[in-house]
């Protein structure tokens, strides 16, 4: 499944002829193939390779949204795509600031997205411009945090017995 | 009888009252408090491994049916005694609060283990900590999970308030407004 070096080429060079030199970093992580885009660029270049009549990259393994505190952009995205065919896999990640966490939806391409970015909008916050319907999936509908983001405690704050004295903190 | 006294279990303890041939006289609190203990009907709303271990306690080993409750409810409506057996979430909540509700009185709650007594390990946003916090909780069962022993003790408990709850108890007004502070009607 990893990348030969001339098939990682090929897809630097046309992600950055197609969309305006839009790759910002590459690496080989955990045997994965990894690029770094421009927020703009990512949604058409997943549709491009999706279009690739020689990559073929149709599978939508999964999708996630990051959180680097120390980061200047702060908030980033991550998706995994596979190539059934050819059986090659790659990462695309983009990072954009906290205070304006706005992705295009990939709900277009592929229908997998809807929920898992449902679940990102409840986790991270990350506002899916073009979702059919940007809801909480998993917390309750009242919920006023976004709780996998770092600057909330993981620990329920209704507690009233566990102080420091007791758990030394 | 103190719950802390270890009590000396029967089937069924003949009540207090007057007996001659061919009849005997008690009260009716009493007769009735017989009766309910000993055919508790629970409902056993289990979401994970204490639920295992109540299903442990149904079998045939433990065998939950020596103390008259082996007809389990699956319906409110129709349960005596609800058992609650697991991490409950925060999005459950208001499941369980309605299925208290849809409950009639008399009715009972056992809480098993310690994160539907607390939330246990899982202190964190998405958990209930302790299902006391939205619906009035009559006997605890700690451990995680406790063992079969402790689910039978914990319903020798229950049989214990259902043998010596007044007839009157659900209709007092400190009954109602225990119900009232967690939003039941």
């Amino acid at each position: 499944m990893g990348m030969t070096e001339a098939q990682q080429e090929t897809i630097i060079n046309a992600i950055n002829t197609h969309f305006n030199h839009a790759v910002i970093k590459h690496e080989v992580l955990y045997d994965m193939f990894t690029v770094t885009l421009r927020k703009d660029a990512v949604i058409p270049a997943i549709q491009w390779l999706y279009d690739n009549e020689e990559m073929k990259f149709r599978f939508l393994t999964t999708m996630c949204a990051l959180h680097y505190p120390d980061q200047k952009d702060e908030l980033g995205m991550m998706y995994q795509l596979h190539s059934l065919e050819n059986n090659l896999r790659i990462r695309i990640k983009t990072f954009f600031p906290k205070d304006l966490p706005v992705m295009p939806t990939l709900t277009g391409l592929y229908s997998a997205a809807n929920w898992m970015e449902r679940q990102e909008y409840d986790f991270f916050g990350v506002e899916f411009k073009g979702h059919p319907n940007l809801k909480r999936i998993l917390n309750v509908d009242d919920m006023v945090m976004h709780p996998m983001r770092k600057e909330f405690p993981l620990e329920d704050q209704t507690r009233k017995d566990k102080n420091d004295t007791m758990f030394g903190r | 009888m103190s719950i802390l006294e270890k009590p000396n279990y029967t089937l069924a303890n003949k009540p207090d009252g007057v007996e001659g041939t061919g009849y005997f006289v008690t009260s009716l609190d009493k007769a009735v408090g017989l009766a309910r203990k000993n055919s508790l009907w629970p409902l056993p709303f289990a979401t994970s491994c204490c639920g295992i271990e109540f299903m442990a306690t149904m079998g045939a080993h433990y065998d939950l049916a020596r103390f008259g409750s082996e007809r389990l409810s699956f319906s409110p409506r129709q349960a005596d005694l609800l058992m609650v057996m697991g991490t409950i979430a925060k999005k459950m909540g208001p499941v369980l609060k309605q299925i208290y509700e849809q409950m009639a009185e008399p009715k009972w709650v056992l809480c098993m283990g310690a994160c539907a007594s607390t939330g246990g390990i899982f202190d964190t946003y998405s958990v209930l900590q302790g299902i006391d916090r939205i619906i009035p909780v009559d006997v605890y069962i700690p451990g995680c999970p406790p063992r079969p022993e402790q689910v039978i003790e914990g319903i020798l408990h229950i049989q214990e308030l259902a043998h010596n709850e007044s007839l009157r108890r659900r209709d007092s007004p400190e009954y109602k407004a225990m119900l009232n502070e967690f939003g039941i009607e």
